[in-house]
């Protein structure tokens, strides 16, 4: 497959950046997203360019760390996470655009990788259950309803991409907030602390500068995970009732 | 420099840590022998944890609760990332809820056993004593396991375990579990008793009077290189794998942190014990930047097979049942396709070497569900392994509800790792080593679901306790900022990282590593043979040679330049895979993911030799390139006696 | 601070210490404010149904219309004097138009601060009601400042007669302009109420996977019929059926 690339290239945080095109040649259907831009990098450093810069890690869909807008969708067209896109999604001689994640609370570190420190920031302040090591009660001393467990789980997949910042209109992490708070206000485990973990951490994902929630439904549509949309009505029940 | 080959052998090592007496109250008995901290005073001591998995970011955690200043890196963008994440499986604990005869006593003697008695006997048994306190951490966490309905946690049987050991979440434990210490950390985070470095690697240990004493790390956005320093070093910072270039590790997963502490003194142990995964999807083509694993379970209810002819290119559907060989049924007809790992990953590269592979490349085997879903039917085979389906379906484009799966064992875990005491502490005072960086409880191979395990137990519980008595009999005279040997580190590193720039060379950082990677997969992957090993030895240092004269890393050290970091990690590569080979080629006996081409049984099975080699082996750094000294620790098996693996 | 008490400092700031009103920790949320904007929004709503039901009454002819008129200003009598109803729904709904209003712009412009940068590949994202919230809005804002001047001031009504609002709706809706501008109005509520009604039950919290079909079908009923009720006035008086 022959195609042309046009990816978003910047030098620094406050450097302008702008859209740079690329010829790639030899790309294989079997090739992930990401092993095409290996391909397009090994080239530029032989060129004496820098090559493009992306965060990846694992390359098999579970560590959050890759994410670019393909063709203005987060990830691209399949869904799932870039590095378990491949290129036979696409077609020979297609021109694909590559983008960072745009939001403002995401500033753009270099060329593809973004600064996603807010969703720890979040986290720290509420997304967990208040355990110290070595004062847990056995296990089965609190039996959990299948279907608590299993809404926990629905949400506790949330792999924090950022693709719901990434795609939202409004650059809202209300998916990735509301895909913690319903994991532990799910469990028996994180009921004492349900009202001051919602709060903190809404109070918190505001204060990061991310927009608030127009209901898009966008955020669901470009999840890898399948987060559902309904995590946040829930999240919205339980600030509201605790707030 | 042939005379590498040469080492020498010096004193014997032992552990001194673990106290004599019953083993099954050795681990008490070390915490009431240990010092304590006071607890007004922990506030004033810093430790240093490098790495956020399971081991580092439990550590991290749980350190910073006991009252300690936590100073924690980690180079990816969030300590949430580390590999640990992409565990599938799941993680063993003797809890015996489901009353099928297992116990701490059984898991300690499973474990043993599977690591092929090259595992040190007291470790192992307080791994089993603490798996059940895992479980009850986790779930006071949130963790959310899988459960029954009677919202109870359900089990599984993994790995060709008898009992039902294995708590799950799904194909996503080592994820949710990860999350879990993750969350704990960042609570400490958030309440400013660690300081968390992301995005900053470390790339050289500090050692001011025989302790390690600091690391120096690089911002790796800013490229700024700073020293830290603390009373204790504590490295979790995972395997080797990636070494082989392709592995199932994450890309940038690499061995700098132990290899430049081993460098400054700390003994790497057995780093020939490499364990290889035989269900991974087979590379696609020469642009394979990593391999995916699919769980093992696979192997419950498919069959593996190749084309009985070699050179068979027919499309499996249209290859009689006649002219199918299913290799391990056929040779192994007790165990058939359930046998261990490392023999389902021998055969598999005995049968593509004899040219019947299939896939691209031959580098490929069948397993097949078409037998599965004529006897369970669609719905039951798609209930129980949908999403590895769809996992295979997603990168292989093929549907394995109709074809066969293509798969081909792959890198996985690497057992050795820094030499370390009862108490993880390195041979190198005030370094420890936890987690998959240290060499310690799983022998010749671990076994599956083990590996969460064994991260959480040093994280969580081990380190913590062990480490307050380090801590306790340390003076506490600070390092001064201005002490001559931290501007020495500094310097080299930045010197290093200076050379790399300069050079200039015409090839990349990756066509090195693919080039390495390859060179340690034909030679000190699945089978090891003297002359192959001989072979790569020679060839290692000249390519490490060439890599100074070629590598071309373009860019600067002052911003975020992922060509050098590639580069950095790769000069490490170099030097550990050359130890890799020698310590594979003095060990001339097969155990575990270690199998040597000379040491079969008659029936052409792994032989181990426990007369000889009935010892892990530590590695005494002298210089890049120069011999190295070996150190033995003899292992000693009052409790559980060494036998030979039989599966056929 | 001693070494123990600051390991739970956070624990404390967030947990039990002393926290605003829980009027201004919603208000001051992005949860909370789009909590407000869902509650004005159901006030409104509820006022809209009674108020095109009202309208429906021009079908009965002038006397019909013109009696209803003067019944909604002696509501509650002898309680509440002549009049007295109408200015306590006028309050309400106003207060309910300034919460919508403020809220809506508060959080526009911080969702437009959290997205600054586009992307340069458009992609057509939600639906069309999704989108055109916030000018629909701004459409529905200022058509009822037009709508009050016309048949509630008759300031600019072509009869302005006070006492017959049947002969001022005939009138206004007789001129291109005053129908058009009411037409083109009632579609931008169709719209708006299809998203904002599924909405705001999100946003309040109401909504989950189960009840997901039957509110999004109750949105799309509730904004025809209001549509419909409402266009049937204007498109009946420029037919000609009422005159």
């Amino acid at each position: 497959m022959n195609l042309t690339l046009r990816i978003w290239r910047q030098t620094g945080p406050d450097a302008p950046g702008a859209l740079t095109r690329y010829q790639v040649s030899g790309i294989s259907p079997e090739m992930s997203f990401l092993e095409m831009l290996d391909t397009l990098n090994e080239e530029l450093i032989l060129t004496g360019e820098q090559p493009i810069a992306f965060d990846h890690d694992c390359r098999e869909g579970i560590c959050g760390a890759c994410g670019m807008v393909i063709n203005g969708q987060a990830h691209g067209p399949e869904r799932t996470t870039t590095c378990q896109l491949h290129m036979r999604h696409f077609r020979d001689g297609d021109t694909i655009d590559v983008e960072p994640w745009r939001a403002a609370a995401f500033p753009v570190v270099k060329d593809l990788v973004v600064d996603r420190s807010a969703f720890d920031r979040i986290i720290g302040s509420g997304g967990y259950i208040t355990a110290p090591t070595g004062s847990a009660p056995e296990a089965h001393a609190t039996p959990v309803p299948k279907e608590a467990a299993d809404l926990a789980f629905e949400h506790a997949e949330c792999i924090g991409c950022g693709a719901c910042v990434a795609a939202c209109p409004n650059g809202s992490a209300m998916l990735f907030t509301a895909a913690k708070v319903v994991h532990l206000n799910a469990l028996p485990q994180g009921a004492p602390e349900r009202a001051t973990r919602t709060r903190s951490m809404v109070a918190t994902m505001d204060a990061e500068g991310f927009g608030g929630c127009t209901n898009t439904g966008e955020c669901a549509t470009a999840c890898p995970k399948g987060i559902p949309l309904s995590g946040i009505s829930l999240l919205n029940r339980d600030f509201l009732r605790r707030a | 420099m042939s005379n590498y080959l040469d080492y020498r052998l010096g004193a014997d090592l032992a552990d001194t840590r673990a106290p004599a007496g019953p083993i099954e109250g050795r681990w008490d008995q070390r915490r009431f022998d240990a010092k304590l901290v006071n607890p007004a005073n922990r506030r004033g001591r810093t430790v240093i944890v490098v790495g956020t998995g399971l081991a580092g970011g439990a550590a991290g955690a749980t350190l910073a609760e006991q009252g300690y200043h936590v100073v924690q890196f980690c180079f990816q963008d969030s300590p949430r990332r580390a590999h640990s994440i992409a565990a599938q499986g799941g993680i063993n604990a003797a809890k015996n809820y489901r009353n099928d005869g297992d116990s701490v006593r059984r898991l300690f003697y499973d474990t043993v056993k599977g690591g092929d008695f090259r595992s040190r006997e007291s470790n192992v048994h307080r791994l089993a004593q603490i798996s059940v306190e895992i479980i009850d951490q986790c779930v006071a966490q949130g963790v959310p396991f899988a459960r029954e309905y009677g919202g109870l946690l359900d089990t599984r049987s993994f790995g060709g375990v008898q009992v039902s050991r294995t708590f799950y979440a799904r194909g996503q434990t080592g994820q949710q579990l990860l999350l879990g210490a993750y969350q704990a950390l960042s609570r400490q985070i958030a309440a400013g008793s660690v300081q968390m470095h992301a995005r900053t690697e470390m790339l050289d240990l500090v050692v001011i009077d025989g302790r390690a004493r600091g690391i120096v790390a690089r911002d790796l956005v800013t490229g700024r290189i700073s020293t830290h320093l603390a009373d204790a070093v504590v490295l979790a910072t995972g395997g080797y794998g990636n070494v082989f270039y392709l592995s199932t590790n994450a890309k940038n997963s690499n061995t700098t942190a132990i290899w430049r502490a081993h460098r400054r003194g700390a003994y790497f142990a057995n780093p020939c014990f490499t364990q290889i995964h035989p269900t991974c999807i087979p590379r696609s083509g020469d642009h394979q930047s990593k391999l995916t694993l699919m769980s093992e379970s696979l192997r419950n209810d498919g069959r593996i097979w190749v084309p009985s002819a070699p050179g068979d290119t027919r499309p499996p559907a249209e290859i009689p049942e006649a002219e199918r060989d299913y290799y391990l049924e056929r040779t192994y007809p007790a165990f058939g396709n359930l046998v261990p790992r490392d023999i389902a990953s021998r055969a598999a590269k005995t049968v593509c070497d004899e040219g019947r592979g299939v896939g691209p490349g031959g580098q490929g085997v069948y397993l097949d569900f078409a037998d599965a879903i004529q006897r369970l039917g669609r719905a039951a085979v798609e209930a129980k392994y949908g999403n590895l389906f769809e996992m295979y379906q997603r990168i292989t484009a093929e549907d394995p509800y109709r074809v066969p799966m293509r798969i081909y064992p792959a890198i996985h875990y690497t057992m050795g790792g820094l030499w370390v005491d009862y108490d993880l502490q390195t041979t190198l005072p005030g370094l420890f080593a936890i987690g998959e960086a240290n060499f310690s409880d799983h022998g010749a191979n671990r076994l599956g679901a083990s590996a969460l395990m064994q991260g959480l137990a040093d994280g969580y519980f081990v380190l913590p306790a062990t480490l307050n008595d380090y801590l306790a009999r340390l003076p506490t005279a600070p390092v001064p900022a201005d002490h001559p040997e931290i501007a020495r580190v500094e310097g080299e590193v930045t010197d290093r990282l200076a050379r790399l720039l300069a050079v200039d060379g015409d090839r990349t950082p990756d066509s090195f590593h693919r080039e390495l990677g390859e060179l340690l997969w034909d030679h000190c992957g699945m089978a090891r043979s003297d002359a192959g090993l001989r072979k790569a030895l020679a060839r290692i240092p000249e390519l490490r040679a060439e890599f100074w004269q070629r590598i071309r890393v373009p860019g600067t050290g002052e911003e975020l330049n992922q060509s050098l970091e590639k580069a950095n990690r790769l000069v490490d590569h170099l030097e550990l895979a050359e130890l890799m080979c020698l310590d594979a080629l003095h060990r001339t006996e097969s155990c575990g993911g270690h199998f040597r081409t000379e040491s079969r049984t008659p029936d052409g099975e792994a032989a181990r030799r426990d007369e000889e080699f009935s010892y892990a082996a530590a590695w005494e750094f002298t210089g890049p390139g120069s011999a190295p000294v070996l150190h033995r620790e003899q292992l000693v098996f009052d409790h559980v006696h060494p036998t030979q693996r039989s599966y056929a | 601070m001693g070494p123990l008490p600051s390991v739970f400092g956070m624990a404390l700031a967030t947990g039990t210490g002393r926290r605003p009103s829980t009027l201004t920790t919603l208000w001051r949320s992005t949860v909370g404010k789009k909590a407000a904007m869902a509650v004005s929004g159901v006030v409104m709503l509820l006022y809209l149904v009674f108020h095109m039901l009202g309208n429906l009454k021009v079908f009965f002819g002038p006397g019909e219309l013109n009696g209803y008129a003067a019944w909604l200003r002696t509501v509650g009598e002898p309680f509440l004097r002549y009049g007295w109803f109408l200015w306590i729904a006028r309050c309400a709904l106003l207060a309910a138009v300034v919460v919508h209003g403020v809220a809506a712009y508060q959080l526009s412009r911080r969702d437009l601060r959290a997205r600054p940068q586009k992307y340069l590949h458009q992609r057509r994202q939600a639906s069309y009601a999704t989108r055109t919230m916030r000018w629909g809005g701004v459409i529905l804002a200022l058509f009822i400042v037009w709508h009050i001047l016309d048949l509630t001031t008759l300031t600019v009504n072509p009869r302005g007669e006070p006492g017959h609002p049947y002969q001022n709706i005939v009138a206004s809706f007789s001129t291109w302009y005053g129908g058009g501008i009411y037409c083109v109005a009632m579609l931008a509520l169709g719209l708006h109420v299809r998203h904002g009604f599924w909405s705001a039950a999100q946003t309040l919290g109401v909504n989950n996977p189960r009840r997901d079909r039957t509110l999004k079908i109750c949105a799309n009923l509730l904004a025809l019929v209001l549509t419909i009720g409402f266009l049937s006035v204007p498109v009946a008086v420029m037919i000609g059926v009422v005159h």
